[in-house]
């Protein structure tokens, strides 16, 4: 690690040689990889459980048409409630849970990061399915679970997967704030960076984030060109997304 | 068939019904299309049918059973259903939407491919489309794939939206023709809504038009809608032209047609006069055989008429014609007369006379 002396006088020329002897210094390999991979499993995890979660209540309430108050007022609420607060609201429950700090509470609090954008892309993907192609799937004779699974799920296909990715990125550049609550992943080269005046550490961190959260976005770019069917179909009744 | 007994349908947060006290008994194999203006309760009856929509009270039967008693999706897998939108699955290329009912009764899948096979030629589209996308089709196109995918499974009864609607008129014509050629093959029990008069009296055995709020004005065969419309609505509703109309519904093939001033080719001319004395004209048709070459004029007759050279007849009629068509080609003619040949066999021909006289009947 470069000393925290060095880089609070140096200039910017000086910053960029510290990063790069942290980043070749072997002694912080173990430590990079690690911390990727824990912010990289978290982060998945998160996504995969809220999907979990959200998806089938977000299926159900848009095929039966229901809740389309808390559809819109969802994704407002998403965006309204800084992903700080949400870890700070659950770490009293993880600790009252006796989960204490660390992994859960940032864990829980980026499941619930993690649902809005799935709950809204969904519930507006199945409920703007064209009406005319929910209507043969009924008159040819579809049970409710027919028409959802075989007509309204893969036409809304590509707005769920857009709500998948949003959220995994989101839950990537936010699994950083773990650190704060005492768990691992990148976020610990910010919050020590910043603890130790090193601005190396910081700057070598918040690259890292971005990096991952374009990786991971790129893997869903590529995931959406295997959703089966014709991409290029007229699925909805009206510009919905 | 299908009955519809004092059915009435009101929805939510409506004054008045949309239908209202409906009656209707339907045969089986007979073809009867609902129309009236909008507003009439026509679609909201055909969508009561295959329980689309529920009715508010009333009893609907089809094939024998009470339609509330089934569940909807068995019902609505033994009933043919097309409408305005199509309505395709985007997502599913061609041979898996006409595919749709079959796959949902489990029929195995070389049942299913040599029925998709069979069905994609019968409603007149190549075989090569099977594996294409809805939206790579033109609407004539996806529509005949809406008909195949409702008659999957063979049906006894289709129910059809204002099926061609959508598409331009030159094209709609098609269609029509073409759905009343399998309907006289396949004979199923068919109800059609339509706005469109013209449409209704074209394709109809019965016709039952609707008033706005779903009140039955009339319900019998065009023939006798024309002849006798049973209220002012209804006259007003069919339009102008009725004897037109009524003309657009008979067949050359149904009246008796006149041998006309005809002569072989191989007689005298002589012959030829006492044609054209006989029926008063001032020409006189040729024929070989039973094949028709022709006409001359009188004042042409001389030698033989072997070696005159005929004129064609503009028009050329076969029996399936209607009489309007032959009403066309006697006032577009100079010779006032509309030939009938059928498979090249010359068959007779009518003027103005015998068509007026259809209408008069």
């Amino acid at each position: 690690m470069g000393s925290p002396v060095d880089a609070k006088d140096g200039g910017v020329m000086d910053l960029f040689s510290d990063v790069s002897d942290f980043v070749t210094d072997p002694a912080n390999w173990t430590g990079m990889i690690t911390r990727t991979l824990d912010h990289l499993w978290i982060s998945l995890s998160a996504t995969l459980v809220a999907a979990l979660l959200i998806l089938p209540l977000a299926l159900y309430l848009a095929h039966y048409r229901r809740a389309e108050f808390l559809a819109t007022s969802l994704v407002n609420m998403g965006r309204a409630i800084p992903a700080f607060g949400i870890i700070g609201l659950a770490l009293p429950i993880s600790l009252a849970l006796g989960l204490g700090v660390g992994y859960w509470p940032t864990f829980v609090a980026l499941v619930a990061l993690a649902m809005p954008p799935i709950f809204t892309n969904t519930y507006t993907g199945v409920t703007g399915v064209r009406r005319a192609v929910v209507e043969a799937a009924r008159g040819m004779g579809m049970k409710d679970g027919e028409v959802l699974i075989r007509t309204e799920i893969p036409l809304a296909m590509p707005l769920i997967w857009t709500g998948l990715r949003v959220s995994a990125v989101q839950v990537v550049a936010t699994a950083t704030l773990g650190a704060v609550v005492g768990w691992g992943g990148l976020g610990r080269y910010l919050i020590d960076g910043f603890a130790q005046g090193d601005d190396a550490q910081v700057l070598v961190g918040a690259v890292a984030v971005a990096l991952l959260a374009l990786f991971v976005d790129a893997l869903f770019a590529v995931g959406e060109r295997f959703l089966p069917g014709d991409q290029t179909a007229d699925r909805f009744s009206s510009v919905t997304a | 068939m299908i009955s519809l007994v004092d059915v009435t349908k009101v929805f939510p947060g409506m004054d008045h019904p949309a239908v209202d006290g409906l009656s209707l008994d339907i045969a089986a194999g007979e073809f009867v299309v609902l129309v009236g203006p909008s507003g009439c309760g026509k679609t909201t009856t055909l969508k009561m049918i295959n329980r689309i929509i529920e009715p508010s009270s009333g009893e609907i039967w089809v094939d024998g059973v009470a339609a509330t008693e089934t569940p909807a999706f068995e019902l609505r897998r033994g009933i043919g259903y097309v409408i305005q939108q199509i309505g395709l699955f985007p997502h599913r290329t061609i041979a898996e939407n006409i595919g749709t009912v079959p796959e949902l009764l489990g029929w195995d899948r070389p049942r299913i491919a040599e029925r998709i096979e069979d069905l994609v030629v019968r409603v007149g589209l190549d075989p090569a489309m099977l594996g294409r996308y809805p939206s790579e089709l033109s609407g004539g196109q996806q529509q005949r794939v809406g008909v195949a995918r409702a008659l999957a499974a063979d049906p006894p009864v289709l129910l059809l939206d204002e099926p061609f609607g959508a598409v331009d008129p030159i094209v709609r014509f098609q269609l029509q023709e073409e759905f009343l050629r399998l309907q006289e093959e396949l004979s199923k029990t068919v109800v059609f809504v339509t706005h469109d008069i013209d449409e209704a009296l074209r394709m109809g055995d019965r016709i039952a038009i609707l008033n706005v709020g779903g009140i039955l004005e009339q319900f019998d065969t065009p023939e006798n809608i024309l002849s006798g419309p049973a209220s002012e609505f209804v006259a007003d509703f069919i339009g102008g032209e009725r004897g037109l109309k009524r003309l657009g519904l008979r067949t050359v093939g149904s009246v008796d047609l006149t041998r006309g001033p005809v002569v072989d080719v191989r007689s005298d001319v002589e012959t030829a006069r006492d044609a054209m004395a006989q029926y008063g004209t001032e020409w006189v048709a040729l024929l070989d055989g039973d094949r028709l070459l022709g006409w001359v004029w009188g004042e042409d007759l001389d030698g033989q008429l072997t070696d005159l050279e005929p004129h064609s007849f503009w028009v050329e009629l076969d029996p399936e014609s209607t009489l309007r068509k032959a009403l066309n080609a006697v006032v577009m003619t100079r010779s006032r007369v509309a030939v009938v040949v059928e498979d090249g066999i010359y068959r007779g021909m009518l003027g103005l006379e015998t068509i007026a006289g259809e209408v008069d009947q």
